[in-house]
């Protein structure tokens, strides 16, 4: 056996050999995304010049930035000395580095207390953000953080929030208990709480009218006001002659509902709630905290300011707007008019009227409305018309999840025999939220730029600390790039980071076939 | 704690009321003010003075947050006065929007913010101001390579403006009257309008003259622009307090008053507390306290013109430390001087 004979046969594959020059690493991607047609490359270079121009016009701008001086004059008479023609003044970000965190009135010596808050709430979020890695057990923590964040920001004594925590823990106990109970102690109970709300709401009714009718008195009834004081007088003498029937009808309400008990056990929480809050929580806080006193200088509202401000805005509303979002676009789709209409009638109110406005009612109008010496919290009043304002657009954004549902979803829950909630628990919001999440966080994202609109208010986020202290003080007058550079870089951290998030949590939550 | 609770417990019938009746207490509260403002203000123990949210030289807050300037300097005085107490000022600051409400709601006791004395503020809206701190008028700014040296040569140029401000509408009469035409650039703060007008947005800046001298003064290259020699309107600048309580809008008028006549009379940080041993100028010693009972005509005590002089010296001196020409401002007293001087700060005599 010679092998001579035998015709050449390889054994291994040939190594294959590298692509021409022309069509592979950077060339080919060159040439087949930026110059594949006459168009494209026109395009390219024109693309390229401005780009270059625009690096070569800030580069030197800020590589000779100076980061240290006392005034923006001093910082230019530096640029001049060394023989620059332009430069930045970043010295400005060191002098007032505090004021653009946390405005110019937050005690200096507290400036952890939010820093701590900020870095716990980053480790509260992450049981909510990412829930299929982290225990749920977590959640609890994520539950307490709002009251340590209240106290660490506000100071003051730590029971008070300690407090209004155990009381919301105690009303759900008291939801719980009065859901278990057996129909005729649950009959006993409507009774008392029926009699209870039906003087409650006779003796409110009645205040109301004795304040209708002093207000009539105090417009007075020459020339064209006559228009409101009848008014005032007509409502006046109406809820005069309904404050009794008004109270025994809603008494009675509660006691008929005694037997399904929806009616009775949201009353007695609702009862129990107030009573905790309005008579309970002043002397059991102060009592406790003349036991152990655990407290914190106080801060009030109005030294709240610079970046913290925003973040505390944009947090709040965020995820307060949220929850009341779900229950405005659900209640917009529900079957029960009064509750529909109250729901359309709400979203398209506050989407109909900018949020500067609303901004603008809560400064201002609300001063009005006020005694001269009650002060309602301003930070209060803005959250309130901010999360009003979202959750309007929440709401919308959610019941277009709601439509984009197929009707057999529906069907399918009701066939199954699920009651409402638990349809909307287990079948439809799942799904709807999960469509909704792109709108979602696009609305989050433009109300967290939003909460800049405060500066109009004077409040001094940190649009509002560079437009007043700093661009109008003496030593920085004027200044202009350096500031609003800065506030767009940290506005931008925020707002790419939650983009980030609402795309992988997208990707995550993808269970259909594509 | 007993106190504290009952304050609770009046905040929470308080809240009540205003529940019931919210929107329409409006029309009760709304120019309705608390009658005794000086008791008011010694319960709170604090001053609530409505200021600028920044204006240089005027009232600004420093690098350590505190308030510092011209217009702040009165309310210190005023604090001073009243409290004994230069420090106890809650400052609220207040945009050109919000500053008229704030006082008219009773949320601040007095606004110390550039704010011209008009007619119509005064009259209509129900205000009292109690003299002037600082005369000020409109003028205009344009680069010097424009080559124009009076305002009426500005035909046809593009003006930036604050808006919400008696500068818009000066500005509006000047050109009607002198019938030439013009493009309004309207821009919210100054900060904004220097960059526009640096930027050649604008052919013209147009604000009151000393803001203008300010802002110029921190320009790269001042000697660039210049500034024209009309002066469009006339801007008394100075404190005003509500409409019905005039025990409290003689308090802040005469601190004023007392640090304009302290100048008048050479009485200094310097030498104050020499002059309050009794001196023999009679006009000194009845400013002072030493003679007479001028304090307690005010319902405030004989000291308080001393306290209020104290806090940073008389008008001339606060007029020097703030703005004045040692200071990046750098304006001239020029109509600010005393009377005596040729200006026209002049205050009533103390007698």
């Amino acid at each position: 056996m010679t092998d001579t004979n035998v015709s050449f046969v390889r054994h291994e594959q040939i190594p294959p050999s590298p692509p021409p020059p022309s069509q592979s690493g950077a060339i080919k991607w060159a040439r087949e995304n930026l110059f594949s047609n006459w168009i494209n490359s026109v395009l390219t270079v024109l693309a390229l010049y401005f780009i270059i121009r625009l690096v070569m016009g800030a580069t030197p701008w800020f590589i000779n930035g100076v980061w240290d001086a006392d005034s923006i004059r001093e910082c230019r008479d530096i640029l001049t000395a060394a023989g620059k023609e332009t430069g930045a003044c970043f010295a400005v970000l060191v002098d007032r580095w505090d004021h653009l965190l946390f405005g110019f009135k937050y005690p200096q010596d507290a400036y952890w207390r939010p820093t701590l808050a900020f870095i716990l709430l980053i480790a509260a979020a992450m049981p909510a953000l990412f829930y299929m890695y982290v225990p749920r057990k977590f959640l609890l923590g994520t539950a307490a953080y709002p009251f340590l964040a209240y106290w660490l920001i506000w100071g003051g004594s730590l029971w008070v929030p300690i407090v209004v925590a155990a009381a919301i823990i105690a009303t759900g106990l008291v939801f719980r208990l009065v859901e278990s109970l057996n129909v005729s102690t649950r009959t006993l109970l409507a009774g008392a709480v029926g009699i209870l709300a039906a003087i409650g709401l006779a003796y409110l009714l009645f205040l109301g009218a004795q304040e209708l009718r002093f207000i009539a008195g105090s417009i007075g009834s020459e020339g064209l006001r006559i228009i409101p004081f009848l008014l005032f007088w007509a409502a006046s003498i109406f809820t005069y002659v309904f404050f009794i029937p008004m109270g025994i009808f809603v008494g009675y309400a509660i006691y008929d509902d005694a037997e399904r008990g929806g009616l009775v056990t949201v009353v007695t929480a609702l009862l129990a709630i107030y009573v905790m809050l309005v008579y309970l929580l002043g002397p059991v806080s102060s009592g406790l905290n003349a036991v152990i006193p655990l407290e914190l200088q106080a801060v009030p509202s109005r030294d709240m300011g610079g970046y913290m401000l925003s973040l505390i805005l944009g947090t709040v509303c965020v995820s307060l707007s949220i929850p009341l979002g779900i229950l405005l676009a659900l209640g917009r789709q529900s079957n029960m008019p009064l509750i529909k209409g109250v729901c359309v009638v709400f979203i398209e109110f506050i989407r109909g009227v900018p949020l500067i406005t609303l901004l603008f009612v809560a400064n201002v109008m609300l001063a009005y409305f006020m005694p001269p010496q009650s002060n309602f919290d301003l930070i209060l009043r803005v959250i309130i018309m901010i999360t009003m304002f979202s959750s309007a657009y929440i709401a919308e954004v959610i019941r277009g999840g709601l439509a984009a549902l197929p009707k057999g979803q529906y069907e399918a829950a009701d066939s199954l025999g699920l009651n409402y909630t638990q349809a909307t628990r287990l079948i439809i919001l799942p799904q709807a939220l999960k469509i909704s999440i792109p709108g979602i966080v696009n609305v989050a994202v433009g109300l967290f730029k939003d909460t800049t609109l405060v500066s109009v208010i004077s409040m001094f986020d940190i649009v509002g600390m560079i437009r007043g202290p700093i661009q109008q003080s003496t030593d920085w007058i004027s200044i202009y790039w350096e500031v609003y550079l800065f506030a767009a870089l940290v506005f931008f951290i925020v707002c790419y980071g939650i983009s980030q998030y609402s795309q992988w949590l997208e990707r995550q939550l993808a269970t259909d076939h594509r | 704690m007993n106190r504290q609770m009952a304050e609770t417990q009046e905040e929470v019938k308080m809240k009540k009321t205003v529940f019931l009746g919210a929107l329409a207490v409006a029309a009760v509260t709304g120019g309705v003010a608390s009658a005794a403002t000086l008791d008011d203000v010694k319960a709170r123990g604090k001053l609530n003075c409505g200021v600028t949210t920044g204006v240089p030289g005027f009232a600004e807050p420093d690098a350590n947050g505190v308030w510092q300037g011209f217009d702040v300097a009165v309310c210190r005085a005023v604090a001073a006065a009243v409290l004994s107490d230069p420090t106890a000022v809650e400052f609220v600051p207040t945009t050109g929007k919000t500053r008229f409400t704030a006082l008219a709601s009773g949320e601040i006791d007095m606004l110390a913010r550039n704010t011209t004395w008009t007619f119509s503020r005064d009259v209509d809206l129900k205000f009292e101001f109690t003299g002037v701190n600082y005369y000020d008028g409109q003028g205009f700014m344009v680069p010097a390579d424009l080559g124009v040296s009076s305002a009426k040569d500005l035909d046809g140029a593009t003006v930036c403006i604050q808006t919400g401000t008696t500068t818009e509408l000066n500005l509006a009469d000047f050109f009607r009257s002198n019938n030439i035409s013009y493009e309004p650039v309207p821009i919210e703060t100054g900060a904004e309008a220097v960059q526009q007008y640096n930027a050649g947005a604008c052919d013209v800046y147009t604000t009151d003259a000393s803001a203008l001298a300010a802002q110029r003064a921190n320009f790269e290259d001042p000697t660039a622009h210049v500034i024209l020699p009309e002066i469009i309107s006339k801007e008394p600048l100075g404190p005003l307090v509500r409409h019905g309580d005039h025990e409290w809008g003689d308090i802040v008028r005469w601190t004023l008053n007392a640090l304009i006549t302290a100048e008048e009379l050479g009485v200094t940080s310097v030498n104050l507390e020499e002059l309050a041993a009794g001196t023999n100028n009679p006009e000194i010693n009845r400013l002072l306290g030493t003679e007479g009972d001028l304090g307690g005509m005010l319902g405030l005590d004989k000291d308080w013109a001393e306290r209020a002089i104290g806090v940073a010296g008389n008008y001339g001196e606060v007029f020097e430390t703030n703005i004045g020409e040692n200071t990046p401002i750098g304006l001239a007293r020029g109509l600010n001087a005393q009377w005596t001087d040729g200006g026209l700060i002049y205050s009533p005599p103390f007698r």
